[in-house]
């Protein structure tokens, strides 16, 4: 009985803890789905990426990837670039979540900028049981509004009583929004600008179907210079 | 569907089994181990140049020489921006933005 009661509790405090995501994911969601409509894909293609790939800014870069028809190494690459982040969640956290069983493989899938910030704010080092089932239920709960947004965005998308023309905007938005928190949040501003110039000289010299994988190299190889030079001895006013 | 299911099919299915990779793999070869310090340089430095460059991916076939002159884009990325440096509100930021584009491609250029 107080098994089953503490496990009310933990429910109760996941639900809580990520109601500030309710809206955002909904929102960002649907944003997502009206896009991937707008290209002429169905719900289920939103269902399908929202379950399995579950993850922002990729599915916004997938709809582009799709309405292209990129090739699969494109779409590898690409996905390389922009999920390279999780790889430094999943380090983070490849301590912190053991032991914690079966639940683990897909807390792991279910890994994303805002459930990480909010099972990083929570855990407690004292108690590791809770710890289980409290992130199981934070990614749970953050999986499910992210994919109810994706899908009712697909169905909207397909009886918006307006003209959806410009509605790709919102992937550029969402990135500029991006962008700004990144600027706010430290002082070292040189690497955006290592992206930005990058994806310029690619774009001038590749054109716009061929530059991103262009694009992807120089900015390796600028940071793998800057290591040996600007960066030697780490990054300052990070 | 504009590119048939099977390849469609196939991209979703390298953009999930990427990520997966990349999800899972710290948790199998990282375990208790020093993670190597370039891999953590480039864990600071690379979401930012990823942003820069998915920005510039998003306005690639934006025509600053053609007609509009990249005018829309400009306004919209500027409101977006500043209303974000002013207010900090995803939502708001996104919404203002995308609203006054679809508005100025649909009625205004």
């Amino acid at each position: 009985m107080k098994e089953l009661f503490s496990e009310k509790r933990v429910i109760r405090d996941a639900f809580i803890a990520s109601l500030p995501v309710l809206a955002g994911y909904i929102f960002l969601g649907m944003g997502f789905g009206v896009l991937l409509s707008a290209k002429g894909y169905s719900a289920w293609w939103a269902l399908l990426m929202s379950v399995f790939l579950y993850a922002g800014s990729m599915q916004y870069v997938g709809v582009e990837l799709l309405a292209t028809g990129a090739s699969l190494i494109t779409t590898a690459l690409t996905t390389l670039t922009v999920q390279a982040r999780h790889l430094f969640y999943s380090i983070t956290l490849s301590d912190k979540y053991k032991g914690i069983g079966a639940k683990k493989a897909y807390m792991i899938h279910a890994l994303t900028d805002e459930t990480y910030s909010l099972v990083i704010r929570d855990y407690d080092p004292l108690d590791k049981q809770r710890n289980g089932r409290y992130c199981f239920f934070v990614s749970l709960f953050d999986h499910c509004y992210w994919i109810s947004g994706c899908v009712l965005g697909a169905l909207v998308g397909t009886i918006l009583p307006f003209s959806s023309e410009g509605i790709d905007f919102v992937m550029t938005a969402l990135f500029v929004t991006i962008f700004v928190e990144q600027w706010l949040a430290t002082k070292d501003h040189l690497p955006v600008f290592v992206g930005i110039i990058s994806a310029v000289i690619a774009l001038l010299i590749f054109g716009a179907d061929n530059f991103l994988i262009p694009a992807m190299v120089i900015i390796m190889l600028t940071f793998t210079a800057l290591r040996f030079t600007y960066y030697k001895g780490g990054r300052k006013n990070a | 569907m504009p590119n048939g299911f099977t390849h469609s099919l196939l991209i979703v299915a390298v953009m999930a089994g990427v990520t997966a990779i990349i999800r899972f793999l710290p948790f199998f070869i990282f375990r208790g181990k020093n993670t190597p310090s370039f891999l953590l340089y480039l864990g600071q430095v690379l979401p930012q140049a990823t942003i820069g460059m998915l920005i510039i991916f998003c306005l690639k076939n934006v025509s600053f020489l053609g007609w509009s002159f990249g005018l829309p884009e400009l306004i919209c990325v500027t409101l977006t921006a500043f209303l974000h440096f002013w207010k900090r509100n995803t939502l708001l930021s996104i919404l203002a933005g995308t609203i006054s584009y679809m508005l100025l491609v649909q009625l205004v250029f």
